[in-house]
């Protein structure tokens, strides 16, 4: 029912370490809005500036058009699910999810009525009466997200909801997720995971954030096709996208690129004149490589150095001559190729990728 | 763990020492009960140990006086009995400290100047003399008893009622009580805020009370001694009253508390107290609704050893709380009778026991909460 | 009935006059600075200023009384340790110069690290070889609970019991003292142990290494059930026999915890005071520090210049561990 502004937004500890430099975002009302990004690169302390648990260094925050800087966490028209759920262990799911409309002192009548409800909706209903403890995960969850609901918030947070439940109860727990969504279409929700599955399939759009900076903001497939920089193109996608340094040959309409003396690449990505003879990195992702039977049809050779079968799919871990890294290969179903062998690859040209020298995008 | 899985010889032997060690530990707390309840004449000539046996006791007696002399026929005659405890039996007796086993019971034994004396087992004697019995005074009456184990709660009641333990209990618990209560308050609230307040210096708090929690207490002594006197002579109330010991305690107690209890509610997950926060929830409704009863088995823990050092502290009573009569509290009490009644076991034991029975039952039933505190004190 | 029923009204006041003033004091707070309603600006005014001054209503009785008697006495100690008896005329080092100069303060100084050095090397030792062995038996939390049981008695109250212990008859009579009997027993002759200069010293310190003993063993028992079993169980691989693994696997491994139980020991030790006063009050040389400390401040009327001296070097022999102390806090803090 808001929109979440955040004008440059910065967090500096007292030791002076930054732990987020200049964040600029726009949440539009009713988005489902994922930060993801590796341990430590601040999408926590993010989030927890939004809800008022941290200060904000410097910047504003705006939710509704009103900066709320200074307003206490209860009074921003959030509410947060926690990691650890953090339900008071001494009270009881009813009690639990009462809490904050008692603090308000909302009338006995009206708590009531809205604890009910939001048990309702999540099938709490028999479980009212009982302690925490006496609950499964999943429980326990959807209480944390009850809590949530009856305070009517404008904004929910949610940080790593799902990361202490086994993996069953993962995937059962991110459709109901999903399912909340929309049935609360008005509600602005702002997600935090490490998580990059539950980044592609949760999300509107997904905050990708690496030490303190956004390296990209996009939906999903904008992410995982027009990557910005090699860090979202290998943060994004498993296994992660190979990239291979290179040597721009040539400019234009068309670039080449030599990964190494004998191999040389067109891509169908447009550079300038100026870029000639630069290094660059070239990225191809492990599924996007196809094997072909003769050396003419691809455009890269190696030896097969590992096999990995994994039912579905297979990954071939190639050594190209002249490349340091080896070239990760993702294949459906199985394969005959064993340890040793030869393969020959190729790739279709619009699925491959090109960053300069600084590991930014040249596809803009 | 490695032992257990195979009955060695050796598993035998460790069985064996931790008996003997339990043993070690146990016998002299056992035999200050054992002695408490023993009669005081048996408790004086015979171990504890012995208590269950027979004792056999050299006592001296007198007979009753010439006044209660009859005359049977020519003799003039004295009787009595020298046993008050019935169930004793005599052995031998005899009328001169020379020789007091002289004559086995039942014989009749000569005296001077045709005068005899004898003795039953069950004690009666019948004193004979052809001429009347003259003095004061009844004529001494050596004998040896066998006197059969005898238990009983006189001592008990002797030393709560004639030797004022019974108001040394009751001071003892005006004491513990309220300095057990008042510091775990304010060391609660102290300890959530040194754990999850931000403020400035509270670093420099903290590090200030482990600082204080090894100051011996002896240090603040002379120096409150003389506050005392001077608040005491302001407020024209004496230096020592009941408040002024409930704050000692409190101060000498805090060190410890607020840094158990620190440990403790600095450990609960911070999630719960941000979402009590992101609730609406201040700092005050957090510690009430939220810390306090988080915290129990930490405070309870707490108490217990506030209760034990309180009721067990004698400096602390002595000097803030006087040596007069009506104050005294019971180790004061039992430091008292040990200055001057020093020899009468019956009473130093029987006091002994009245002074450790309340701190042994709070142990024994709360023994858990004890060993969790003092884990979270001390391990890390 | 009377006293008892006083006893009750004082107890209530002061637990409730301590509830009054948190309660109250923090209600008053959100009364003047209400935080939970109103236009936003307000309101985070407002929050600002509760919360600079809500920790220092939570801290603040606490911080009071720590200030009190700990705190000032601590400063006004060394203050008095330069004047006279009554505390009035200053009179520069004299009270130290007395006692580095007199026989008892050597006495005592000399006991008290005969204590420093047994006591707590003892209880340690008994605690850790006790709690070892009552890992590994079936009935070990009961002889736990019964080796443990010493630690809920007064110091007096021990005193008493051990008093009894050795007790003494002289002539033929018949001992009633557990130890003579035993010594009797075996042909020797009964001795009044308390007054034997010098050993007697150690019959004291039985009486705390018998109350103490207990605690080490209940935080060393947890320790060593806190090592991995997996480390032992290399151990066992790896051919150590019992003695190796306790002395090279697990001995090293709860090293800190040993630290701190023989540290809190340490500082019992220094304060011990009880057992000497009802055991000996200080004759045949026994006489420890604490008690002189008390003897000066009460007797003939107290002199405090120099009951304080002896405070201060108690003082100064607990500063070494506190500094350990706060070292070990702080890196503790930093580690959360």
């Amino acid at each position: 029912m808001a929109d979440v502004k955040l004008t440059h937004v910065k967090k500096i500890y007292s030791n002076k370490v930054e732990v987020l430099k200049d964040i600029n975002l726009d949440i539009k009302k009713g988005e489902f809005i994922v930060f993801v990004g590796p341990s430590g690169c601040g999408k926590s302390t993010l989030l927890r500036m939004i809800s008022g648990l941290e200060e904000i260094s410097a910047g504003t925050l705006e939710i509704d058009g009103q900066v709320v800087n200074d307003i206490p966490p209860a009074l921003r028209g959030i509410a947060m699910v926690f990691q650890s759920y953090a339900l008071y262990p001494h009270m009881s799911v009813y009690d639990n999810m009462a809490f904050s409309l008692q603090i308000a002192k909302v009338g006995k009548e009206s708590i009531d009525q809205q604890v009910r409800k939001a048990a309702d909706m999540l099938q709490l209903t028999p479980y009212l009466d009982r302690l925490p403890k006496a609950l499964s995960g999943g429980q326990r969850q959807r209480v944390a997200i009850g809590r949530a609901i009856v305070r009517r918030p404008k904004v929910f947070l949610f940080d790593e909801p799902l990361s202490n439940l086994d993996a069953a109860l993962r995937v059962a727990t991110r459709m109901e997720i999903a399912n909340l969504k929309d049935s609360m279409p008005d509600s602005t929700m702002i997600y935090v995971t490490h998580d990059q599955v539950e980044a592609m399939t949760l999300a509107d759009r997904i905050v990708l954030l690496s030490a303190g900076n956004i390296e990209q903001v996009g939906s999903p497939l904008d992410l995982y096709e027009h990557p910005a920089n090699v860090f979202v193109a290998k943060f994004i996608g498993s296994p992660a996208m190979n990239v291979v340094p290179c040597r721009i040959e040539k400019t234009g309409e068309q670039t080449q690129v030599s990964l190494s003396s004998t191999v040389m690449v067109e891509t169908p990505i447009i550079t300038g004149s100026s870029e000639q003879a630069k290094a660059a990195f070239f990225g191809i992702r492990p599924e996007d490589l196809l094997v072909v039977a003769t050396e003419a049809e691809g455009f890269l050779s190696g030896q097969v150095t590992f096999v990995e079968s994994l039912g579905e799919a297979t990954l071939l871990y190639v050594t190209v001559p002249g490349c340091e890294e080896m070239v990760i290969a993702k294949q459906a179903g199985t394969l005959k190729t064993q340890r040793g062998d030869t393969v020959h690859l190729s790739a279709l040209p619009e699925k491959m990728h090109l960053f300069d020298d600084k590991e930014v995008s040249y596809r803009r | 763990m490695i032992a257990s899985s195979k009955r060695s010889p050796l598993t035998y032997l460790v069985h064996a020492t931790v008996l003997f060690l339990v043993v070690i530990w146990t016998i002299p707390t056992a035999g200050l009960f054992v002695s408490s309840i023993r009669d005081k004449d048996q408790l004086s000539v015979s171990g504890w140990w012995t208590a269950l046996s027979t004792s056999e006791q050299r006592i001296v007696d007198r007979a009753n006086g010439p006044k209660t002399q009859t005359q049977e026929g020519d003799q003039f005659v004295i009787r009595g009995n020298l046993l008050t405890n019935s169930s004793a039996v005599i052995t031998q007796f005899g009328f001169s400290s020379l020789d007091p086993e002289a004559f086995a019971a039942g014989t009749l034994a000569e005296m001077r100047n045709g005068q005899t004396l004898q003795v039953m087992a069950n004690g009666d004697y019948a004193l004979a003399s052809p001429a009347q019995w003259k003095g004061s005074r009844g004529q001494r009456i050596f004998y040896t008893a066998e006197v059969p184990p005898r238990f009983t709660l006189d001592n008990y009641r002797e030393v709560l009622s004639a030797e004022g333990l019974g108001q040394s209990f009751l001071n003892s618990l005006t004491v513990t009580i309220p300095a057990t209560i008042i510091p775990i308050l304010v060391a609660a609230f102290a300890a959530y805020a040194l754990a999850w307040m931000r403020f400035p210096g509270r670093a420099l708090l903290v590090a200030a009370v482990v600082g204080l929690l090894v100051v011996p207490l002896q240090m603040s002594l002379i120096p409150l001694l003389k506050s005392y006197n001077l608040i005491g002579e302001f407020f024209g109330v004496g230096s020592k009253t009941y408040v002024g010991i409930w704050l000692a305690h409190t101060g000498f107690g805090l060190p410890l508390a607020i840094y158990l209890l620190r440990n403790y509610i600095a450990g609960l997950p911070s999630e719960i107290i941000e979402s009590a926060r992101v609730d609406g929830a201040s700092d005050f409704d957090i510690f009430r609704k939220i810390i306090l009863p988080l915290s129990f088995p930490a405070l309870a823990s707490f108490a217990i050893f506030q209760f034990l050092w309180v009721w067990n502290d004698l400096l602390i009573a002595m000097v803030f709380l006087g040596n007069n009569e009506e104050h005294l509290v019971l180790t004061g009490q039992l430091r008292e009778l040990l200055g001057s009644r020093g020899g009468n076991w019956e009473i130093l034991t029987a006091s002994a026991f009245i002074t450790i029975i309340v701190p042994l039952c709070v142990f024994f039933s709360l023994q858990r909460y004890l060993v969790r505190g003092l884990l979270a004190g001390s391990v890390k | 009935m009377a006293q008892l029923a006083s006893a009750l009204v004082t107890m209530l006041l002061g637990v409730l006059g301590c509830a009054v003033y948190f309660y109250g004091s923090n209600i008053l707070l959100d009364k003047v600075f209400p935080t939970k309603s109103g236009p936003a600006q307000k309101v985070a005014r407002n929050l600002r200023i509760s919360n600079t001054i809500r920790p220092w209503l939570f801290l603040g009785p606490a911080v009071l009384l720590l200030t009190f008697y700990l705190f000032y006495p601590v400063i006004d100690s060394i203050r008095l340790s330069f004047f006279d008896r009554s505390g009035d005329e200053f009179v520069g080092i004299s009270n130290y110069v007395w006692l580095f100069g007199s026989d008892e303060f050597f006495e005592s100084f000399r006991n008290n690290m005969l204590w420093l050095i047994v006591v707590p090397t003892a209880a340690t030792f008994f605690g850790l070889v006790i709690a070892t062995m009552t890992d590994r038996i079936w009935w070990g939390n009961i002889a736990k609970s019964l080796i443990f049981m010493p630690m809920a008695i007064s110091f007096i109250g021990a005193s008493v019991i051990w008093k009894f212990i050795y007790d003494f008859r002289s002539g033929g009579d018949a001992q009633i003292g557990l130890l003579n009997a035993v010594v009797v027993f075996f042909g020797g002759e009964p001795q009044n142990w308390i007054t034997i200069p010098f050993w007697n010293n150690f019959f004291l310190m039985i009486i705390l290494i018998w109350i103490q003993t207990g605690f080490a063993m209940v935080i060393l028992s947890a320790a060593l059930r806190g090592i991995p079993d997996e480390t032992i169980e290399a151990a066992v691989l790896d051919g150590a026999n019992g003695v190796q693994i306790f002395f090279k696997i697990m001995v090293p491994q709860i090293w800190g915890t040993i630290a701190v139980v023989w540290t809190t020991i340490t500082i019992l030790v220094l304060k011990v005071f009880d057992i000497v006063l009802a055991m000996t009050n200080g004759q045949w040389d026994t006489q420890v520090l604490a008690n002189q400390m008390f003897d000066w401040m009460f007797r003939g009327g107290g002199d405090f210049g120099r009951g304080a001296v002896v405070a201060i070097v108690i003082m100064v022999l607990v500063i070494p561990i506190m500094i350990w102390n706060i070292k070990r806090a702080n890196a503790e803090m930093e580690g959360r």
